[in-house]
């Protein structure tokens, strides 16, 4: 058995420099690697261009880095609730590149698939295929979209074990498990890690081979963006 | 006239038993407490659910169960977890049968614009462009006219599209009406709204076919 362990976020960020493109797995708050987020935080690397459905919050996710100056650009499908985020596009600082969230969960997928393009309906006519080849297929007009290149994928699952092998829990698999293959370098946290042999092969969302480390998170706080509940009935 | 449980009440009238259904987020959200009687459908939410339940009871939220809104939500039996290109492929492939979603503006040809307000913060549009260029039953749920008081059906979008020719049908708080042929057809009134009512809150071209019946809720 190959083992991917790494000791801590400190290690498993080892390597991230200045102007890399990196992937954050996540949707909205839910499923994003906040071990790794804090390391490369602390880390101070800059200009990183980042692949992410979101930006975080203020304060929380890729909000951390954002306030710290450390993105130069977002590749996201959805922007919102980040006053940060907001401010700095306004300034310029901030590059951003917005496709729609199918198209940014494919072009994760074809890269770790080996497909460096593809044709999709979604976006034709709109200013997203402004520049794009167009073919029509069974009568109708799709564009060419790229695969994403990124030097790292940052990713969070709910189990993991030593050789690599992640299961994800709810809604949190999200866009974790394609960005998890399309990393060249991928790093996964994990609220549990296992020894070989306790998790089931069958139930395996992610193989290791993906996997080039692999670290228990030290602190999950797991922050609800929207807080939507049912009032239990008093009689 | 409608309030916005009336225009979603009216949209779920629209679900056939054994549709699978995405729901946006705002009115069409609230399509899910209308579904009538003897109709099973499953909702899908397009960050990786199908058989999206209500929200959770007070004390039951899990950071790990959310909607396309960012909400805390439960997963009802037969329920399913997956990935986001997972996700878009049933979007792509169309196994949706029909997805609700609000607009700023709709076209007589059934373009759509629900993502970008020029010179105003961008916040991206999410799946809206990925659900309307593929469905095939697309439904807008939305008010007639703007806070200006202007049209939001129009003969063309002014604002960034998100689809081209796409929208099948419009639910408004004044009307029912059906987009076909570079028209919409006028097929239902609110309760208590006139025709000349809904012809002036439409700038696009509005057919008028013989007696327009009420619709029932």
């Amino acid at each position: 058995m190959i083992t991917k362990i790494v000791a801590n976020s400190w290690e498993a960020t080892e390597g991230i420099t200045d102007g890399m493109t990196v992937m954050f797995g996540g949707f909205g708050l839910c499923g994003i690697p906040e071990n790794s987020i804090a390391a490369i935080r602390k880390r101070a690397v800059k200009q990183l261009t980042c692949i992410s459905n979101n930006a975080g919050v203020d304060g929380f996710g890729l909000g951390l880095l954002l306030e710290n100056k450390q993105i130069k650009k977002m590749i996201s499908s959805y922007v919102g609730e980040n006053n940060e985020f907001e401010k700095q596009m306004i300034s310029g600082e901030l590059e951003v590149d917005l496709i729609p969230q199918g198209t940014l969960a494919e072009r994760c997928r074809a890269a770790g698939a080996g497909i460096p393009a593809f044709f999709t309906p979604a976006g034709y006519g709109t200013e997203v295929a402004e520049g794009k080849e167009v073919r029509i297929f069974n009568g109708k007009p799709h564009i060419l979209e790229l695969a994403f290149d990124a030097s790292f994928a940052f990713v969070k699952a709910w189990k993991g074990d030593e050789a690599g092998n992640l299961i994800f829990k709810g809604t949190a698999r999200n866009f974790n498990p394609m960005m998890a293959m399309a990393g060249k370098i991928t790093v996964a946290e994990v609220e549990e890690l296992l020894p070989a042999g306790s998790l089931d092969p069958n139930a395996i969302h992610v193989p290791g081979i993906f996997v080039h480390r692999i670290y228990k998170g030290d602190h999950f706080e797991k922050r609800i963006e929207q807080r939507t509940v049912r009032q239990r009935k008093t009689s | 006239m409608l309030d916005k449980n009336g225009i979603a009440q009216r949209i779920a009238q629209e679900l056939k038993d054994r549709y699978y259904v995405n729901l946006g987020i705002g009115i069409p959200t609230l399509v899910a407490n209308f579904i009538p009687e003897g109709i099973n459908v499953e909702f899908q939410s397009e960050n990786g659910i199908l058989g999206m339940g209500p929200f959770p009871w007070e004390g039951e939220e899990d950071a790990d169960l959310i909607n396309a809104g960012k909400q805390t939500i439960t997963a009802l039996a037969g329920a399913s977890f997956f990935d986001s290109a997972t996700s878009f492929g049933m979007i792509r492939s169309q196994h949706i049968h029909m997805t609700v979603l609000g607009a700023m503006e709709v076209s007589q040809n059934g373009d759509i614009a629900n993502w970008k307000i020029p010179g105003k913060m961008v916040k991206g549009m999410g799946g809206a462009m990925d659900l309307v260029a593929s469905a095939e039953n697309i439904i807008v749920a939305m008010m007639h006219t703007n806070k200006s008081g202007e049209s939001k059906l129009l003969p063309e979008c002014s604002l960034p599209l998100t689809g081209l020719g796409c929208v099948k049908k419009v639910v408004t708080e004044l009307a029912v009406m059906e987009i076909k042929d570079g028209a919409f057809h006028l097929i239902e009134r609110a309760p208590g709204v006139s025709v000349d009512t809904i012809k002036a809150a439409t700038a696009g071209k509005l057919i008028i076919d013989g007696d327009i019946p009420e619709m029932k809720l």
